[in-house]
């Protein structure tokens, strides 16, 4: 133990049998002045602290939220659409209980110390009152629903249909990163089954490039049986990325998300949303862009700014550094990022060597996911 | 039953009287094992709970003051640490695994072994038979049961920690596919396997528990006490037992379901796994992750009401014997609390809207959460009426349930946001959510256990624990937790996701360093208090003020009838008879009206 290790410590129990000391006289001296006059004294002492407590807290509240009300994302504007519903929802919600907070916590410490002990008094005998009752049964009531309706209309909003021309990316999660894949020309993404993962031949996602027979084995490596998988040529332009997803200014995009072993979640805090990467379930979620990164960086005068996709579910040991970058573009940006970009297919089989012939019929592949009718059909 | 004839002082009872009559006869001597560890006397049962709940909350409060000392401090190293934790802290820092092994623990201990086990154990086994008059528990044998597989799972959550793959560290809730998969994770090796025996146990213990509150409060209610008559304690401890027999069960088959995952070889909950570390496709296939979530809150939701519902008994019991005023609406009270045990299970997805559930399934969660407030509300407002004109002594316990009433308020209007699916999807898994059910069913329910620990122990000990360091105790961990949870809501507001080991590498999420430092330093002083709390217990227990009346808090209730030290049976003679309901304090001009006193001939009608 270091030096300053051993002088906290003493300090803390030094302070700790000054108290123990004090407290054990406390209780000699109200032997002596009688328990009666002791009592009344604390019972002063304390409702006053009540009142102390209000006023400091009431200050404290106030003082807390002009220091940090500028660190949050309150102060700037959403990056997404949806996010403006969200920060209006936030606002209606904070003015409801911001007043309700107020009225209780008041009327709580004020009672406290307006009606602490005194000999003159009797209580009041007052065990019920239906009138009463029935206010703030009602009141609440119509307030929630309040709050549930404008909830509700924003939350149908939210998670409705994406648009039609809604461009298309998918996310997967992977202990500790993110990997994105966008569909290429045809505006499709090839179909994908994990057990086809293969970091080394360059296919993270387990792209049906190749017609392949996969053997299926068991807990204990028994064969358990095959799978004929057929090649899906709607894969070979799907451009797969590892560094950060491109999205377009003022362009909805739907968010197929993924992931590849546990659970994590697609937290993008500056667009005030975030949804879970299920192993095993797609999920979706859509918004547009409002502001590109390059003028979010003069918004926040933070010239380091990006949009940060932070894991918001625990998934193991690397959770807190699973980071993903948005970069949000204008529309003549994008093209020219995605110009330069060569599909993970071709990647992988430089076009000197034949690429496998696309199968025909590729919905026999069995156990074959296709990601884009998973989503459709499960988000009806 | 046997039944203690207490004569004076009679402090260390042996001699059994027994009653013929109405009792049957057992003749055995007790011994040092049969009255302090395998005793089946509903009292001594309690303060195992509590003793064993108070061993567990400094086990788990010190494991917040580490990790807490990583996010306060994340640049620095505390060389002292690997001194003290070994392994856990190489080099004086507490490594990523280490850091989600002790955020798992805190979390599982505190919510079940804490604040299920120690809370409701402690308060249920303690009161139920004294305050409905009853000499002991339906089955004292199972109620001891209840106390060892509480023991043994503790017991074998302790030895988790010890293990070479370390204990748990997929967070408390144990999500699959992280929980079932040692290759995601070292902690969900042989430390999982521990940590579900462990629950285990803990979910027999709780029901074994909570089967014998359901029948006690039921059949064994002394001559004249209605269940309208019984002290607003005892329905919140019953509800809490009902919650706990209904959900629980469903909680054990959601982990048995996952042990088969593990072990089994089964595909309730994997499915298309790629794990990277090995490189090694899974031949799970069709399983849903989803299952688990929605088992684990069909308990996970009921549990927040385990936790909170015997505090919010205890603070109105508290609230209104120290007002001098009887309970503002008791009838509306029960009916609040009812409602709140039926809603509790109608609510478990709203922790689930960001998991792609069903956006019309996840609208009926949002109406139903909000809706459950309504009842919160409702007790809330009597609380305060109840205070309103009252003639407040402000003894320690009074304290804690008014700072209990303080901080159920402030955490509660937070669960207005999150409970909207609207805000939820921003705010979830935030530190919004942290700062939310820390102040609600964390704190706040320490609050009802304290006050309930100060109300009670001149019961429970015959002697009072010190007021002084009680007044410090309170003011240090009202400002405290104020202090520590207040300013995280702003972190959420920010996005800053919980879970996380270090900040610094995020753009998004640095600036708050400052604000993380001053946060774990004051939770290191609210930890501090909590041990001279501890100190000022066990101190008491042998060197408090001793009680010199039966009553002294002036209390209506039964349990204040009994001797200053009842012995195992409760009490000598015959068990007194009820004539009234508990809350006639103020009533005609006297200050209280004991619930065994005959309605007077010109009693006015409430």
């Amino acid at each position: 133990m270091t030096t300053t290790g051993i002088l906290l410590l003493a300090i803390l129990i030094l302070g700790f049998l000054i108290t123990f000391q004090i407290a054990k006289a406390s209780e000699y001296v109200s032997v002596l002045k009688g328990e009666k006059k002791a009592f009344e004294q604390n019972n002063r002492i304390n409702a006053f602290l009540m009142v102390v407590f209000l006023v400091l807290g009431l200050i404290g509240v106030w003082w807390c939220n002009k220091m940090l009300y500028p660190k949050t994302l309150m102060v700037q504007p959403s990056a997404s659409d949806h996010g403006e519903n969200i920060d209006i929802m936030l606002k209606i919600t904070i003015a409801i209980t911001g007043v309700v907070f107020l009225i209780t916590q008041v009327l709580l410490f004020w009672f406290a110390y307006k009606y602490q002990h005194s000999e003159k008094r009797q209580a009041f005998y007052y065990p019920h009152n239906n009138k009463l009752e029935v206010i703030w049964t009602t009141v609440p009531a119509i307030t929630l629903c309040v709050l549930v309706g404008f909830g509700l209309f924003y939350w149908f909003r939210m998670t409705g249909e994406a648009p039609q021309d809604a461009m298309q990316v998918e996310i997967t999660g992977k202990q500790f990163g993110w990997i994105y894949r966008y569909p290429g020309k045809d505006n499709k993404f090839g179909k994908k089954y994990y057990r086809n993962i293969d970091e080394a031949a360059g296919n993270q996602l387990g792209l049906l490039w190749t017609d392949t027979t996969i053997v299926k084995k068991d807990k204990n490596g028994n064969v358990a049986g095959t799978a004929k998988l057929t090649a899906d040529p709607d894969g070979f332009d799907d451009l797969i990325d590892n560094s950060a997803m491109y999205l377009v200014k003022g362009k909805a995009v739907k968010l197929i998300i993924n992931s590849r072993d546990v659970i994590h979640d697609v937290g993008l805090s500056h667009f005030r949303l975030k949804m879970d990467a299920v192993p095993g379930t797609p999920t979706t979620m859509w918004f547009t862009p409002l502001y590109t990164t390059e003028e979010m960086k003069k918004i926040t005068n933070n010239p380091k700014f990006e949009y940060e996709i932070s894991c918001d579910q625990m998934c193991g040991n690397g959770h807190y550094s699973m980071k993903g970058i948005i970069k949000v573009v204008t529309p003549e940006e994008f093209i020219l990022w995605r110009a330069k970009q060569t599909p993970a297919y071709v990647a992988a089989f430089p076009p000197q060597q034949p690429a496998a012939k696309p199968a025909a019929d590729s919905a026999t592949a069995t156990g074959a996911k296709d990601t884009l009718k998973t989503v459709v059909s499960s988000h009806k | 039953m046997s039944n203690e004839a207490l004569h004076g002082h009679s402090e260390v009872v042996t001699t059994h009287d027994v009653h013929h009559d109405e009792h049957h006869v057992h003749h055995h001597k007790e011994t040092f094992i049969t009255k302090y560890v395998f005793s089946q006397d509903h009292k001594m049962i309690a303060k195992q709970f509590l003793i064993t709940g108070m061993v567990w909350a400094i086990l788990g409060g010190l494991m917040s003051v580490l990790f807490r000392l990583q996010l306060g401090y994340p640049d620095q190293t505390f060389p002292w640490l690997e001194d003290i934790l070994g392994r856990w802290a190489k080099g004086g820092k507490i490594s990523a695994e280490n850091y989600y092994a002790l955020v798992t623990m805190h979390g599982t201990v505190l919510v079940f072994f804490v604040l299920t086990g120690g809370l409701s154990g402690t308060f249920a086994n303690f009161l139920i038979p004294l305050q409905i008059g009853a000499r002991d528990m339906a089955s004292p044998f199972m109620n001891m049961l209840s106390y060892w597989f509480f023991f043994g799972g503790s017991i074998v959550m302790l030895s988790s920690l010890f293990i070479q793959t370390g204990p748990f560290s997929g967070g408390w809730t144990a999500y699959p596919p992280l929980s079932a998969l040692g290759d995601a994770s070292p902690g969900s090796k042989t430390g999982m396997d521990l940590w579900i025996t462990a629950m285990a146990l803990f979910v027999v213990s709780s029901l074994l528990g909570g089967l014998n509150y359901i029948s006690t409060v039921l059949n064994m209610r002394t001559k004249g006490m209605s269940m309208t008559r019984m002290p607003l304690t005892m329905w919140a401890l019953f509800f809490t037992a009902v919650l706990g027999v209904l959900s629980f069960p469903v909680l054990l088959s959601g982990f048995i379901l996952l042990l088969f995952d593990r072990h089994g070889g089964t595909s309730f909950y994997l499915s298309d796994i790629y794990i990277t570390a090995t490189k090694q496709a899974l031949p799970n296939e069709g399983g849903s992750a989803i299952l688990f979530q929605h088992l684990f809150w069909f308990l996970g939701h009921p549990e927040v009401y385990i936790i909170l519902l015997p505090a919010m008994g205890m603070a109105s019991e508290i609230i209104s014997i120290n007002a001098r005023k009887p309970i503002f609406g008791y009838m509306a009270m029960v009916g609040s609390i009812f409602a709140i045990t039926i809603l509790a299970f109608l609510v478990w997805a709203h922790h689930m809207f960001v998991t792609g559930l069903n956006p019309f399934l996840g609208s009926v969660f949002v109406l139903l959460t909000l809706l459950i407030a309504v009842p919160s509300a409702i007790k809330v407002f009597n609380w305060l009426t109840t205070i309103w004109k009252a003639n407040i002594r402000f003894t320690p316990g009074m304290m804690f349930a008014l700072g209990f009433v303080s901080l159920f308020i402030s955490g509660g209007l937070t669960g207005i946001f999150l409970g909207n699916s609207t805000l939820d999807i921003h705010l979830h898994d935030t530190y919004f959510v942290i700062a939310h059910f820390h102040i609600v069913m964390g704190v706040s329910a320490f609050f009802g256990m304290f006050a309930g620990i100060y109300h009670w122990f001149p019961k429970m000990y015959g002697r009072f624990m010190n007021n002084t360091m009680a007044y410090i105790h309170f003011w240090v961990t009202l400002a405290g937790a104020y202090l520590i949870f207040w300013p995280m809501h702003y972190e959420g507001l920010a996005g800053m996701p919980r879970r996380y080991l270090d900040y610094s590498g995020w753009e998004s999420f640095k600036h708050f360093a400052d604000l993380n430092k001053f946060i774990s330093t004051v939770a290191m002083i609210v930890f501090a208090i909590q041990l001279m709390f501890v100190f000022n217990f066990f101190y008491s227990i042998f060197k408090g003020r001793k009680v010199t009346t039966t009553n002294p808090w002036g209390a209506t209730t039964l349990e204040w009838t009994t001797p200053i030290r009842p012995g195992h049976g409760n009490w000598p003679g015959e068990i007194p008879e009820v004539h009234r309901w508990a809350y006639d304090y103020s009533k005609d001009g006297r200050d209280f009206i004991p619930q065994t006193e005959p309605i007077g001939p010109n009693e006015s009608h409430h």
